[in-house]
């Protein structure tokens, strides 16, 4: 019986979302087909994105369907630079912020290197909030010759909020556009695309209980954007593909149940998670919490329980709690299965040993107390053994 | 026993973290990153450790059904076995890389941080046999398959090491272990194994010393045993002892016979060729010795091996204030200062130290 603990990495698809896909899976039609098989799975699609805009506050027609959350951050950036770009060459910068999720930052990084693009990435504090005075700063010493900026809506590694609303305004007042990557923050805390006045935002079906392989990019209807994917000419020729209503369907559905039930799950793990932090810091009292710890949907993600533990490596203490079936992550990303120091933990200030001895603990829907109570009776051996090995890992004299 | 098996991604370390699950022993599979920017795809025989073996590894522990994990070393990695091997090379030595990693890492910071995570050893794919002495010591002896033995490699290691490493494959001949991976269904059954030095990846350890080592450039002169300048070189660590090759003296030797290097001087550069026969030698002098079980306390008959898949030289091995003294019974040749002198007794490995100087009495 595991303890999964890990919901920011996926969650287990929910029931009706499972059902929904299987049940499309047994209907043959290519949505692009104009016969009446087509027409049917082409239907099941527009209803699900009508579903979508419906409960995530945008028009069906701003949804663009994509393969999930790396695939809409890539054509956010690179699809929206490259189109701004192209409506005036003076716009060769981009801003976004230190702690962004890989598939912001690498994008950025490719068209910086490759594509000789000015990226600044503003820092955040030390809860690991984006510094507004910074980020004002960056737009302001040249906003013509801003393309675009990308904040995510709320940090996967430590759970803080960011405050879009600022951040939109401050671009929007020289006219750029704001992305945001809200992968974790949907079905977690509220979303309002139309609302927030962001012009591009990023979901995908598998953080909130849907499948793997979808997800969507929602673009304003007066954002221009440069496709990735030429072919077919799907999804307003922004996105060519073949449909996949199956995948589409249980995206929908999830995305409509993770919206509807935001507000009870939010503040059902919101005593549960507060209950593992302070469990675990009861049994290690040295263990520090990472982020913001005011534990409201304002300030952090409802399941984010991040912490560190002075004297351990990450990586042992992932690896003994493995051991004993419970299931968390150290929150890097990982080259080559080697974890790396989180950028995160770095860009809020953390040195390198203290990113390092750093775990992720997370929870969502099927989460119980269960959970928090297996986790905090075995914290306190297996942080006991992880800082034995810790002292031996470092030297080889 | 809970055991940490130490999975390169080849198929001895495969097959022996295989056979260590079904003998019953709780296994954990893992993959050391040793290297700072590992290659994706592994190239034949060259070089090891890339991301490609990383997933081989991971492949097969899945067959066998065990957890794996990826232990980052590749810092202390770097430290321990490049740094030591750069050091040696501008020092005029010819380093044995293999051993000094597994003295540094593979069975001190790996074991050491497998003991404190709960573990009680660590088994390799080692070829090489362990068994308990009459005297209750654990001996290390040569594997069955003369041609696969990796004893010599692992003469670095102490009694206390030995008691918490496992080396499955020793007594199986490398052919019966390819067949035994394919039965257990492990898709490295026929991956090639590694030669060469693991961090080097393309096999050219001349360029790549060329390109570390371009600041010390010892550049100096080539010398007969006469002392006459016979022409100059670019890089001291270009040569090892007994080299007969890519000399590039020119004018060939007044009896029209190959010229080896004798001897290689690291601070002037300077660097002796002659004749096959004064490259023999019959006396060495080891440093940092490592026994074991006890060390000799007197003069020891018994054989000695200078080198990776060298042969075995009868000899005399007398223990010294700074490590021991050997004196072979037939002069050997091309013995390089730098490489491990591993002391055998029979089949037994006694232990080893560093050949710090050669000498003809």
């Amino acid at each position: 019986m595991t303890v999964y603990l890990d919901h920011a990495a996926t969650t287990p698809i929910l029931p009706e979302a499972a059902a929904a896909v299987t049940a499309q899976l047994g209907n043959v039609g290519n949505p692009n087909s104009l016969h009446a098989s087509g027409r049917a799975a082409r239907r099941v699609v527009e209803e699900s994105r009508e579903t979508i805009a419906r409960v995530l506050g945008c028009r069906p027609g701003e949804v663009v369907f994509t393969s999930g959350g790396t695939e809409s951050d890539n054509l956010a950036i690179k699809g929206l630079f490259w189109a701004r770009q192209a409506e005036d060459p003076r716009r060769t910068r981009i801003i976004s912020t230190a702690i962004e999720h890989h598939a912001v930052l690498d994008p950025l990084h490719w068209l910086e290197e490759d594509n000789g693009v000015d990226v600044a990435l503003v820092p955040v504090d030390r809860l690991g909030r984006i510094d507004l005075t910074a980020f004002r700063e960056a737009v302001e010493s040249d906003p013509e010759s801003v393309a675009l900026v990308s904040v995510m809506w709320a940090n996967n590694e430590v759970g803080t909020v960011q405050p879009i609303a600022d951040v939109v305004a401050i671009a929007h007042e020289h006219g750029i556009p704001v992305h945001t990557d809200a992968v974790q923050a949907v079905g977690q805390v509220p979303v309002d695309f139309a609302a927030s006045g962001v012009d591009a935002m990023t979901l995908t079906g598998h953080k909130i209980g849907g499948p793997y392989g979808v997800g969507a990019l929602v673009l304003r209807r007066e954002v221009q954007v440069t496709a990735l994917m030429h072919g077919g000419g799907q999804e307003r020729d922004v996105r060519s593909g073949t449909i996949d209503a199956p995948a589409i369907a249980g995206f929908a559905t999830a995305c409509e149940l993770a919206v509807k039930h935001q507000p009870e799950l939010a503040a059902r793990l919101i005593v549960l998670r507060d209950e593992l932090v302070a469990g675990v810091r009861e049994v290690v009292p040295e263990a520090a919490y990472n982020g913001d710890p005011v534990s409201d949907v304002l300030h952090r993600l409802p399941g984010n329980a991040h912490l560190t533990f002075p004297g351990c490596e990450g990586d042992s203490l992932l690896m003994l709690l493995d051991a004993r079936g419970i299931e968390c992550s150290t929150g890097s990303a990982c080259n080559a299965g080697v974890p790396q120091p989180s950028h995160v933990l770095l860009a809020m200030g953390c040195d390198d040993e203290k990113a390092r001895a750093s775990l992720r603990f997370t929870l969502g829907h099927t989460s119980t107390s269960a959970d928090v109570d297996a986790l905090v009776g075995a914290i306190g051996p297996v942080v006991e053994r992880a800082r034995a090995a810790g002292l031996t890992s470092r030297s080889t004299s | 026993m809970r055991v940490l098996a130490a999975m390169s991604g080849g198929v001895d370390s495969a097959v022996a973290a295989a056979r260590a699950a079904e003998a019953g022993h709780e296994v954990t599979g893992i993959h050391l990153a040793l290297s700072r920017n590992p290659q994706s795809y592994r190239t034949g025989a060259r070089g090891c450790c890339t991301i490609e073996d990383s997933n081989d590894a991971r492949r097969a522990a899945d067959v066998i059904g065990i957890p794996f994990y990826v232990w980052d070393m590749s810092d202390q990695f770097h430290e321990a076995v490049v740094e030591d091997f750069l050091a040696e090379y501008a020092g005029g030595r010819t380093p044995n890389p293999c051993l000094r990693c597994n003295e540094k890492i593979k069975f001190a910071a790996v074991l050491d941080r497998g003991l404190a995570l709960g573990f009680d050893a660590v088994v390799t794919g080692h070829y090489a046999q362990l068994r308990t002495g009459p005297d209750g010591l654990i001996e290390m002896h040569r594997a069955v398959d003369a041609g696969k033995d990796q004893s010599y490699v692992l003469g670095v290691l102490t009694q206390q090491q030995l008691a918490h490493s496992l080396f499955p494959l020793g007594d199986s001949p490398k052919s019966l272990v390819r067949e035994e991976a394919a039965r257990r269904g492990l898709q490295v059954a026929a991956k090639p194994d590694s030669h060469d030095i693991c961090f080097i990846s393309d096999g050219d350890t001349g360029g790549w010393l060329g390109e570390k080592l371009a600041d010390v450039n010892r550049g100096g002169s080539i010398v007969s045993s006469d002392g006459e300048v016979l022409g100059e070189h670019e890089g001291s660590w270009r040569f090892t002892i007994g080299q007969r090759k890519g000399l590039r003296i020119g004018t060939p030797a007044d009896d029209g016979r190959p010229r080896y290097v004798l001897d290689i001087e690291p601070v002037s550069g300077t660097v002796t060729v002659g004749s096959r026969e004064e490259l023999a030698v019959d006396g060495l002098e080891c440093i940092r010795p490592l026994w074991c079980g006890a060390p000799p306390s007197a003069p020891l008959e018994c054989t000695v091996q200078l080198r990776a898949h060298g042969e075995e030289h009868r000899a005399v091995v007398v223990p010294s204030s700074s490590g021991f003294a050997v004196t072979l019974r037939d002069p050997a040749s091309g013995i390089a200062p730098g490489q491990a002198c591993v002391v055998y007794d029979g089949t037994r490995v006694v232990g080893s130290g560093t050949i710090a100087a050669t000498s003809r009495g």
